[in-house]
């Protein structure tokens, strides 16, 4: 009995690995314990089930996407600061090499799929309905299915750090260390399937919000008058549905080979290693153009909004975002030139890559155009788009280095490469998406987030990443390698190294000013009254904050590019408003706990493939099906809101 | 959903000369929505198709394509699809003129022939399997299986999914909701037998010419 | 997600109720695509069983002939043409094409350096 528990404390909860593992599993639990005695405490069970869990509205879930982006972006955060305590000072034993290359594996998949992922589908899911005038996404069941999906892809993820072991072959996962042979334990597998529920999940949102705004415009909103936040979103879902298969392929190959015993990637019977980082990044560099485009798209909406001029070169800017998500296809192999494929191979995906940079660009130039003698505000949202752009530009340059295939000999895995996707990644994605989240918060909670504790938060984190990645470059030079968990004295890599890792703190402390800012908002911040906090020119500006569960009461018709701006100059505004007369029974989807279900069964089954507990895989597969079926047959899916209830929200609202 | 009111307005009447399942905005948004789903898939098996390509002549020393593909078995196979593929066009036909009988008839034929092409592949495995050529021998037989399995598995949903709108049909005739769903099911399944085209073509033609 | 017997419902009477008033479709073009799709089959089969041609031509004839059969499933079965509104599926498909031929040929671009581990 004890024995057996033993083995199962040692296998399963790695009880033997010491008191790391021990705090974790009493936070967690402390945790666990604690939001079920406050939602028992405050009764609020049927409030989560009702509300949230089974929500198929797009503001809710946009919610939900925010959360679990910020708590990952913690997440993520802290393993980035075990690594950087690891490698402030040479000859560190702060961690071993088996648990930091768990770390590193776990930062750089969390940081990419978890949380950029989620941020800009929380972004997409806010904006862009409001944005082009309709009530909600083109498939809202689908919708919630693609959070769950998410969701319980990535707590399968997660829960490798107390239960099976974390992944440690990188976030790559190249083979052949990722196969089985040389890498026996669960974290892999909770890798391969983490990964490839969320990316199911992934592609579904993909088709839904293309379906959405090519179908679902207001009256009046033709494509070139939509706003370029929805324009990127559009780019960013090409790239979506036709990049993610790859992924699905390669982690169900690699999968296959782990559990199967195939060999695609395997050294012997003719398997090649190289087809899986083939494979992997025709899914893996269109990737970080699906997290860079919506950030385009905010910045785009920010500046307009915060220098209160049209955006200068309306149309080449949505002819850059279309360009980039077509050439984002073709630039797969300069993530491993040194694979040495051969000059001409080489040689076509050099300059591809380089070509990338033309749209980009134009890009940046256009920002900076709309910028020029517009009356700046330098709000929080603005604050962070100005930041972006030299930090943007020194990532592109050296992005436009590493291009250079001979060069890429040199750099190739360097800290010269870590510097430059941190800083097209941080400088790029997440100044965008915080931009973003900035920017909408009122729209989704009503109520602005503090400007002062706004700016410390700014300053910590933009001065930290100066701090921190600058170094990195140089580093790279001198010869230090990516993924390296310790290093000798007398190479005097020591002192940037230090210098770096006060950086990663300084950044650290940043994060802590937004939960700070967070917290204190939801008590003081000041409370959005207009639903136009930012004198803002895109339709969601023209609704109140928080907006009503419907979204629009009448769906407005469009007459021209920044519509509600154009109606604010000519005094126009009260065409937006709904008349009694005019609001009819407004058709909505019914909430649905099946989503919801449809994760768990997925979670289960991925538990199962994880640990070859096949019993239980089958079973969380059929619930999957019994889902899709149970689908199949439902027709009443829909309800009324009467008129009476419209008009009453409204009135409420101060709106008729 | 009625996100779209809007458009309902102006078209009851303009969208009378649209074919059947386009009629109601709301199917044809998920027509749409199916569309981009086959072309996610088309990747799907695009990636396939490339790992069936690069590791094809890496048999270590076990069977080739050539030793190993029979070519009645796989004549067959694509003779049994391609009808398929057109049964299925007679059911959405029958469908659009609005013949419950014949729609029924034609997708019951259509799972009839998808079976029999299943049963088929399946032989066709377990000879191989038999032989030796299991997808643990050699890169080639992994992503052969695989390729064609993956397609073999497509087509089984296929027969599932088909049979279930069938169900539908039956209880509820020919309603804008399922006839849509008939639209839908036939757009696979051509889909998959474009897919099967490009099987024959470059794993089993190709293999037999090699 | 949609309830066809709502109240806004576009579509009207069942599909039975205005059978008389339209046309009947007629199964030529589902026949005529059978029949074509049977005959580039037979042309493909015919070209690699006796071997017609050297291999290189053989097999971009053989691609040609499938990329004609992907035509005849489009536009005989799966009514790529019809739809409302702007034709945003054939686009997706055409890109989706674009990119299938690029994956598939690239890799075998890319993959054919001398990597052999034996």
């Amino acid at each position: 009995m004890w024995e057996g528990f033993r083995h199962f404390a040692d296998t399963y909860l790695m009880w033997n690995e010491g008191p790391l593992i021990w705090m974790s599993d009493v936070l967690i639990l402390l945790t666990s314990i604690g939001i079920v005695a406050v939602l028992t405490y405050f009764k609020k069970w049927k409030w989560l089930w009702d509300e949230w869990l089974t929500t198929v509205d797009h503001k809710k879930i946009g919610i939900m996407y925010l959360i679990c982006a910020l708590l990952m972006f913690f997440r993520g955060g802290v393993d980035a600061l075990l690594m950087r305590t690891q490698l402030a000072l040479p000859n560190n034993h702060f961690l071993d090499a088996e648990h930091y290359d768990q770390i590193f594996t776990t930062h750089g998949t969390i940081m990419i799929l978890f949380m950029a992922m989620p941020f800009i589908f929380a972004l997409f899911n806010i904006a862009v309905p409001l944005q082009i005038g309709a009530r909600d996404v083109a498939f809202p069941y689908l919708n919630a299915i693609s959070f769950w999906l998410f969701f319980f892809g990535a707590l399968l993820f997660n829960i490798s750090f107390v239960f099976g072991g974390s992944p440690d072959a990188g976030w790559t996962s190249y083979p052949p260390l990722s196969e089985l042979a040389f890498d026996k334990g669960p974290g892999e597998n909770f890798y391969l399937l983490g990964l490839q529920i969320s990316g199911i999940g992934s592609i579904a949102t993909g088709i839904n919000f293309m379906a959405t705004i090519l179908k679902m415009r207001a009256p009046g909103m033709t494509l070139m008058r939509m706003p370029l936040f929805t324009w990127s979103v559009l780019a960013a879902c090409v790239v979506i549905i036709f990049a993610f298969p790859a992924l699905t392929v390669a982690l169900a190959l690699l999968l296959l080979d782990r559990i199967v015993g195939t060999h695609f990637f395997t050294i012997l019977h003719g398997g090649n290693p190289m087809m899986f980082i083939n494979l992997f990044w025709i899914w893996g560099h269109p990737e970080v153009y699906i997290v860079i485009l919506p950030a385009f798209g905010v910045f785009s909406e920010v500046v307009a909004t915060f220098a209160r001029k049209r955006i200068f070169g309306y149309g080449s800017m949505v002819v850059a975002l279309m360009a980039i998500s077509v050439i984002s296809f073709f630039v797969w192999v300069h993530h491993f030139f040194t694979m040495g494929a051969g000059a001409d191979v080489n040689t076509f995906f050099a300059v591809a890559t380089m070509a990338v940079g033309i749209p980009t660009g134009v890009k940046v130039f256009n920002w900076l155009f709309t910028m020029y003698r517009g009356r700046i505000r330098m709000s929080l949202p603005m604050l962070w788009t100005v930041a972006f752009v030299p930090c943007f530009a020194i990532g592109g340059a050296t992005g436009v280095m590493l291009a250079v295939a001979p060069a890429d000999y040199q750099y190739h895995n360097s800290y010269f490469l870590i510097a430059h996707f941190h800083q097209v990644l941080i400088g790029g994605t997440v100044f965008g998406m915080l931009a973003g989240m900035y920017y909408w918060w009122p729209k989704m909670f009503g109520f602005l987030l503090d400007e002062r504790l706004g700016r410390w938060a700014f300053w910590f984190f933009n001065i930290g990443f100066y701090v921190c990645f600058m170094p990195q470059y140089a580093l790279g030079f001198m010869g230090m390698q990516r993924r390296m968990y310790t290093y000798p004295a007398d190479l005097g890599w020591g002192t940037l190294n230090f210098i770096s890792t006060i950086g990663a703190y300084l950044m650290g402390i940043g994060f802590l000013f937004m939960v700070a800012q967070i917290i204190y908002s939801i008590r003081y911040g000041q409370r959005d009254l207009t639903g136009d906090p930012w004198d803002g020119r895109t339709l969601e500006w023209s609704l109140p904050s928080p907006v009503p569960h419907y979204n629009f009461a009448v769906i407005p018709t469009v007459e021209d590019r920044d519509y509600w701006w154009v109606l604010k100059q000519q005094g126009r505004t009260q065409e937006l408003r709904p008349r009694p007369e005019e609001i009819q029974p407004i058709h909505m989807p019914k909430n649905s706990g099946r989503p919801f279900l449809m994760g768990v069964a997925f979670f289960v089954a991925g538990i199962g493939f994880v640990f070859n507990w096949y019993v239980l895989a089958v079973l969380g597969l059929l619930g999957v099906v019994a889902c899709m079926v149970a689908r199949a047959f439902e027709y009443d899916d829909e309800y009324h809101i009467p008129v009476e209830e419209v008009q009453h929200t409204e009135a409420a609202l101060g709106r008729l | 959903m009625a996100v779209m009111e809007h458009h309902l307005h102006e078209a009851s009447g303009a969208r009378r000369h649209l074919p059947m399942e386009y009629r109601d905005v709301h199917q044809s948004l998920r027509i749409l929505g199916f569309w981009l789903f086959l072309a996610t898939d088309m990747l799907l098996f695009a990636c396939l198709f490339a790992t069936y390509l690069v590791l094809r002549t890496h048999t270590d020393g076990g069977p080739t394509p050539r030793e190993l593909f029979d070519v009645p078995g796989f004549t067959a196979e694509t003779f049994i699809l391609l009808t398929s593929s057109f049964t299925g066009g007679l059911a959405t036909l029958a469908m659009r003129n609005g013949k419950k009988g014949q729609l029924i008839g034609w997708l019951a034929v259509t799972m009839l022939l998808g079976l029999s092409f299943v049963a088929l592949e399946a032989q066709e495995f377990v000879k191989d399997a038999l032989e030796g050529a299991t997808m643990q021998r050699s890169a080639f037989l992994s992503s052969f299986f695989t390729l064609v399995g993956t397609h073999g598995s497509h087509v089984s949903v296929g027969i599932v999914w088909m049979f279930l709108t069938l169900l539908q049909v039956l209880r509820r005739g020919i309603t804008p909701i399922t006839a849509r769903k008939v639209f839908i099911v036939n757009l696979y399944w051509h889909f998959l037998d474009v897919v099967w085209v490009f099987i024959f073509t470059i794993v089993y033609l190709s293999g037999v010419v090699m | 997600m949609a309830n066809a017997s709502g109240q806004h419902t576009a579509f009207g009477p069942g599909p039975g109720a205005h059978g008389e008033e339209e046309h009947k479709h007629g199964a030529g073009l589902y026949i005529a695509g059978y029949i074509l799709s049977l005959v580039l089959t037979a042309i493909s089969f015919w070209l690699a069983l006796t071997r017609a041609m050297p291999l290189g031509p053989l097999m971009l004839v053989l691609i040609i002939l499938a990329g004609l059969q992907i035509v005849v499933q489009l536009f005989f079965f799966m009514h790529v043409t019809e739809g409302d509104g702007p034709p945003w599926h054939s686009m997706a498909l055409l890109l989706g094409l674009i990119f299938t031929f690029a994956i598939a040929l690239m890799s075998m671009w890319i993959m054919s350096f001398h990597y052999q581990v034996q």
